[in-house]
């Protein structure tokens, strides 16, 4: 075990932090969105509260630009754990508040994920949501604290997050405002995957290598779905590929692997020298302060 | 492997956003795609990256002419993996180096051995001894605009020495680099054949930071478990984090504040039954009678030395706050899991960040730091911060705003 010694306080820090959260709010939520990040999540959170329920229901907001394999495996974990799960879907708010759709060749409903998140928050009375954020993905995210404040519109401003010192959390939250709770803040990709190694936690079949039709999109490679037909125009290819990060079918790209275990994942990884979103996210590749942007308007 | 958490600390042009750049560029933890943002042509249209950059802010901190206090950096080799807690700018530096400190196992002064130790220096050495971190790290940067000079660094390095008694640390090291160069960060310089010390980096990796836990037992309820379902009917656990000690199976405890005593006949961790907890496990405790416990309740071994009980408090106080201190008003404490109301009744004495003496005081403004006295609502249960840092510190926050006004070590 002393070989995993970070591995152990990485988990003590999230559960700490989970049951931190329980304590200290009245209605918090987890936002799960099928992606190796919230599972590991849910994992912690089984070993936070068990064999007690957990103090706070599932949230899904559903773009409905998912993966049918990452759906699926969403719901047979939900049956297992028996817990509550909301699913909010971004296609009712495109339609409440007559959203136009990003344009462009693979457009995405990141920055429409907002709204409904925000709808979901207020309509439930969510006073905090626990996400799978971590601060290494991204540099807002890298300035983000454990417990970050956000305002009446959901908007992370940097002048309202207090000073965190030690492992005190201040939670107070005043009515209107919502807490997002970081609990795998101080994970790296790499430490995901290593804990997804030695507690054996089950993932979509897509994060491990398999044929897929994929457009050739620079030096990208989108799979084909109903949301991503090819155009005449693009060259298809039928080949070997894995997810590195599950977002939507119609902005997350698939990378060439052959691996087909964790272990085969992590040395993949080792040996990758480009970021994870960087890698796999086309909504990230729009600016340099696109993830910044999209926080600024109340996403996680 | 294990993780070594630390901040660096030095004046604005000491070079700090340079050398973390360097040990993040040096250790391959930068991807290709975010080199590509940072990387421009130099005059002669080479390809240059400017390490600075690396640690650069945000766009909302640029408009609103703002530093966010913390940004975190990762980075991992063969030996260890690292969590720099890089607290940027010089405004509100006193508040951002604490906030940084708090999470910290060591603290790399940066000194620009052209100015030699400055007052600056002596500031942040005294902020790190306060917050307690016990390992410091000199690096004496810029060596190569000194010519690598081995006497300008012996010079240097015995004005630290003479600080250094009165500041407590278990380990300072002292070393010559130069951060853009990369003189001494990953390899060792041949430009200072004279150093016979370790490179940076290698005192990173090797350092020993295992905390020798020799504490009495502490833990605090943080949370009550009660399934309340058809199969686990009478369950009932306090859940919560060893903060220091070993609790054992059959250990007899007492409980703070209704001063009842219980034995353990169960310890949980995850999901599984042990015989014994030590600090930093998640636990969750039960005992052989009824009792009535509530979140934020200390539990201790009984047989050991018991925490302090009072309402009446002395402790150094770190104002981070923009509006100061009101002597008289209520605010919040909160000791962890354990919240009561507070008024500060005295300023005892205070700090003077530029002349490092204490003073006389009436006032406590942001980036103050002074000795106050307490007064709660409730009693708390508690220890000194030097005694034990997880029991001994605590939070104010504002009572309408819940802003987090300041930090408290205990005396």
């Amino acid at each position: 075990m002393k070989q995993n010694s970070y591995l152990d306080n990485l988990e003590k820090e999230a559960i700490y932090i989970l049951r931190e959260t329980a304590a200290q709010f009245e209605n918090p939520a987890l936002l799960f969105s099928g992606g190796k990040d919230s599972i590991v999540l849910v994992h912690l959170a089984i070993k936070a509260f068990r064999p007690g329920k957990f103090p706070f229901p599932l949230v899904h907001i559903d773009t409905g630009h998912n993966f049918p394999e990452a759906l699926a495996f969403r719901d047979k974990l939900v049956k297992s754990l028996d817990e509550k799960l909301i699913v909010a879907s971004v296609s009712d708010s495109i339609k409440k508040y007559n959203l136009k759709e990003t344009t462009g060749r693979f457009p995405s409903r990141n920055s429409l994920q907002a709204y409904t998140l925000l709808d979901t928050i207020e309509g439930y009375g969510f006073d905090a949501c626990i996400g799978g954020a971590r601060r290494d993905e991204e540099k807002a995210r890298a300035k983000e604290r454990i417990f970050s404040i956000r305002d009446d519109f959901g908007e992370w401003n940097p002048k309202l997050q207090r000073p965190e010192l030690w492992d005190i959390f201040n939670g107070r939250t005043q009515k209107g405002h919502n807490t997002r709770v970081f609990p795998i803040s101080n994970w790296t990709e790499l430490d995901i995957w290593n804990y997804i190694e030695n507690n054996n936690i089950e993932l979509p079949s897509l994060y491990f290598s398999h044929q897929r039709e994929c457009i050739k999109y620079n030096d990208k490679l989108i799979g084909v779905s109903e949301f991503t037909p090819a155009l005449d125009t693009e060259q298809v290819v039928n080949t070997r590929v894995r997810y590195r990060t599950v977002g939507d079918m119609t902005c997350t790209a698939a990378i060439a692997s052959e691996a087909l275990s964790v272990q085969d994942i992590i040395e993949d990884i080792k040996n990758s020298r480009i970021s994870e979103r960087g890698q796999t996210r086309l909504d990230d590749l729009l600016s340099e302060s696109a993830m910044e942007d999209r926080k600024k308007k109340g996403y996680f | 492997m294990q993780t070594l958490k630390f901040i660096t600390a030095g004046n604005v042009d000491d070079g700090k956003s340079t050398l973390i750049g360097r040990l993040l560029y040096d250790s391959n933890s930068i991807s290709t795609d975010h080199l590509g943002v940072l990387a421009s042509k130099n005059e002669i249209g080479q390809d240059t990256i400017d390490l600075a950059l690396i640690t650069d802010g945000l766009r909302a901190e640029r408009e609103q002419g703002i530093t966010i206090d913390v940004a975190y950096k990762y980075f991992a080799t063969q030996r260890r993996k690292f969590i720099i807690a890089d607290s940027p700018g010089h405004h509100q530096y006193t508040r951002n180096m604490i906030t940084a400190a708090s999470v910290s196992d060591l603290i790399i002064l940066l000194v620009d051995i052209r100015k030699g130790i400055t007052q600056q220096t002596k500031r942040h050495g005294l902020i790190a001894s306060l917050m307690g971190i016990k390992n410091v790290i000199v690096a004496l940067n810029k060596i190569d605009l000194e010519n690598y000079s081995e006497n300008k660094y012996n010079q240097v390095k015995q004005d630290f020495e003479d600080l250094k008694k009165q500041l407590g640390f278990l380990s300072v090291n002292y070393i010559p680099i130069s951060a853009l160069n990369g003189d001494n960060i990953v390899e060792k310089s041949s430009n200072t054949p004279w150093y016979t010390g370790k490179p940076l980096l290698e005192i990173l990796e090797t350092i020993d930071i295992d905390k020798q836990d020799q504490n009495n037992a502490r833990f605090q309820v943080q949370l009550i478990i009660r399934p309340q379902t058809l199969e686990h009917l009478d369950y009932r656990g306090y859940a919560g984090a060893v903060l220091s000690g070993e609790y054992k199976m059959g250990d007899s405890v007492r409980i703070l504040p209704s001063n009842l005593t219980a034995n353990i006949i169960k310890i949980e961790k995850d999901l599984a039954l042990v015989d014994k907890a030590v600090a930093t496990d998640n636990i969750i405790l039960h005992f052989d009678s009824d009792l009535d416990i509530s979140r934020g309740d200390t539990i201790y071994v009984d047989n050991q030395k018991a925490p302090l009980i009072s309402n009446t408090i002395s402790s150094w106080l770190s104002w981070l706050d923009t509006q100061e201190l009101q002597l008289g008003k209520t605010y919040i404490l909160q000791h962890r899991f354990h919240s009561v109301r507070v008024k500060v009744t005295a300023i005892e004495k205070k700090w003077d960040i530029n002349t490092l003496e204490f003073l006389d005081s009436s006032k406590v403004e942001l980036n103050d730091i002074a000795k106050v006295s307490l007064q709660t609502n409730q009693a708390l249960h508690f220890d000194s911060f030097l005694d034990n840092p997880k029991t001994g510190n605590a939070i104010l926050i504002d009572e309408t705003s819940f802003n987090t006004v300041g930090a408290l070590m205990f005396l």
